[in-house]
C-alpha cells in the first residue's frame, strides 16, 4: 500500500511509524476481505447467481479488525467481479465475557478489563468477540 | 382489484432493488405481477454461511501448528519490548533446561546475526531470521526458519519475536505458548498501556528482578497490573541473571506437553 495513498485517506497519519502500523492492520483486513470474497463468489457460482447484492460480516469488538479498513478492503477485492457494487454490512458482535467464580456471562464493554459486574475479579475467558465471520449473503 | 402501474404481460424487473422488496406493497397488493402470470424468473435468495474468516497469515500458522504436532513438538512464541531480556532468558534456558531436554531456537531481528550468534554458543540448533523492515515474525517466515533446523530430537522450540509490544500481537506463528516479557526496567503499567499483546499470552514473565529495588520498580504493582489484563496468563517473576525464578520457569516449561 504505498503511503501517500495511506495518507489522503488518513490525513491523521503524521509519522511513517504509524503510517507503517498502519499499513500492516490494512494488509490483515485485506487478507481477511480476499477470503470472504472468494467465499461469496464461490456461493455465488454454486447458485447461479448473476448479481451479488449484499453481503453481511459479523466482526467482534474484540478482533482487532478495523471495520473501516474491511470497507477500504472491500472495494479494492470486488472489482470486476459478481460482488462488485454489493451492499457490504458489517455486524458487530459485543464482547463477552465469563466469570468462573458467580457462574455469569456479562458484556465486556469496559475496554481490555474484564471485571465482573457481582464480584468485581478479573476474568480472562472471552465468550464472544473476538468474530471474524462471513455470516450472509444476498444474490440475485 | 390489483393497482400495478404495470401493463399485463409484462415481467416483473430483474433490478435488484426491486426484486429484493417484491411482492410486498405499501398496501399489501401484489407489486408488478398480474393475476395469472407466472411467479418471477429472479428473486432476491438469501443464503446463512456463517464461516470464519482467515487471512494468509492464519493459514499458514495452522500449517505451522500441524507441522510442530506433527514433530512431537512444543512451540513458544517470546514476545517483549526490545531489551526485556527475551535472548538472556534463553542463553540461561538452553545452557540448564536445554541440558536434559532437547531445545531449538528461531529469533527475529531486523538485522544482525548477533542473538544468533549469542544462543549458538549452547550447540542448540538456532536460525536467525533477519527481517529487514518488517516488525514482526510472521507464520511464512517462522516455516522458513524452522525448515532449515535440524529438529532431530527437540522437544521445545523458543520463537524469539522481533522486539515490539503491538504488532507480534496480532500475528499468530502456529505457537501453543505466547510468553510475554514485561521487564524491570520498564514500567508497571505496560500491561496497561498495550493490552492485547498481554491479553493474549499463556504465560507472562516479568524479568530482571535482580534489579528491581535499584530502579524503584514495583514488582506487586507490576503484576496486579498484568492480572487485571491477563487474568489467564500463568505469572513467573525471574531473573535470568541471578537465577531467582528460574527453577519455576523450568518446571512450567516441564509441564508442557506437545500438542
Amino acid at each position: 500500500m504505498p503511503v501517500h495513498i495511506l495518507r489522503e485517506w488518513r490525513p491523521s497519519l503524521d509519522d511513517d511509524a504509524c503510517v507503517a502500523r498502519f499499513a500492516v492492520s490494512l494488509m490483515h483486513e485485506i487478507g481477511i476481505m480476499e477470503s470472504a470474497i472468494t467465499a461469496v463468489l464461490d456461493q455465488a457460482r454454486q447458485h447461479h447467481a448473476r448479481q451479488v447484492n449484499r453481503i453481511v460480516l459479523r466482526i467482534g469488538s474484540l478482533s482487532g479488525v478495523e471495520p473501516e479498513a474491511l470497507r477500504f478492503a472491500f472495494d479494492a477485492v470486488t472489482a470486476g467481479t459478481l460482488a462488485e457494487g454489493a451492499e457490504l454490512k458489517i455486524e458487530t458482535v459485543a464482547a463477552r465475557a465469563y466469570c468462573a467464580g458467580c457462574g455469569v456471562e456479562f458484556e465486556a464493554d469496559a475496554g481490555f478489563i474484564f471485571s465482573c459486574p457481582r464480584c468485581r475479579s478479573f476474568s480472562g475467558d472471552l465468550r464472544q468477540g473476538r468474530e471474524i465471520e462471513l455470516s450472509r449473503i444476498e444474490f440475485i | 382489484m390489483h393497482t400495478s402501474p404495470e401493463p399485463k404481460g409484462i415481467l416483473p424487473t430483474h433490478d435488484p432493488e426491486q426484486a429484493m422488496v417484491w411482492p410486498a406493497g405499501a398496501d399489501g397488493a401484489l407489486q408488478g405481477r398480474v393475476i395469472g402470470e407466472s411467479a418471477p424468473v429472479a428473486v432476491a435468495q438469501e443464503v446463512d454461511l456463517r464461516v470464519p474468516l482467515l487471512d494468509k497469515n492464519d493459514r499458514l500458522a495452522q500449517r505451522n501448528r500441524e507441522d510442530f504436532r506433527r514433530r512431537g513438538l512444543v512451540a513458544l512464541n517470546l514476545v517483549s519490548s526490545p531489551g526485556s531480556g527475551k535472548t538472556a532468558l534463553l542463553e540461561r534456558t538452553l545452557d540448564e533446561f536445554g541440558r536434559a531436554t532437547r531445545c531449538a531456537v528461531v529469533v527475529g531481528d531486523l538485522e544482525t546475526e548477533r542473538d544468533a550468534q549469542r544462543l549458538r554458543r549452547s550447540h542448540a540448533p538456532v536460525v536467525q531470521i533477519t527481517t529487514g523492515n518488517a516488525c514482526h515474525l510472521d507464520a511464512e517466515m517462522v516455516a522458513g526458519g524452522v525448515s532449515a533446523l535440524d529438529l532431530t530430537g527437540v522437544k521445545v522450540l523458543f520463537i524469539e519475536n522481533v522486539g515490539n509490544l503491538v504488532c507480534p500481537a496480532s500475528f499468530d506463528l502456529g505457537e501453543s505458548v505466547r510468553v510475554v516479557l514485561l521487564s524491570a526496567t520498564e514500567g508497571e503499567d505496560k500491561p496497561l498501556k498495550y493490552p492485547p499483546i498481554f491479553k493474549s499470552a499463556q504465560v507472562v514473565l516479568i524479568t530482571k528482578i535482580d534489579v528491581a529495588g535499584i530502579l524503584g520498580f514495583d514488582c506487586e504493582a507490576a503484576a496486579d497490573n498484568v492480572r487485571r489484563i491477563a487474568p489467564q496468563a500463568q505469572l513467573i517473576q525471574l531473573s535470568s541473571r541471578s537465577g531467582q525464578g528460574m527453577d519455576e520457569w523450568y518446571r512450567y516449561l516441564k509441564s508442557l506437553q506437545p500438542l
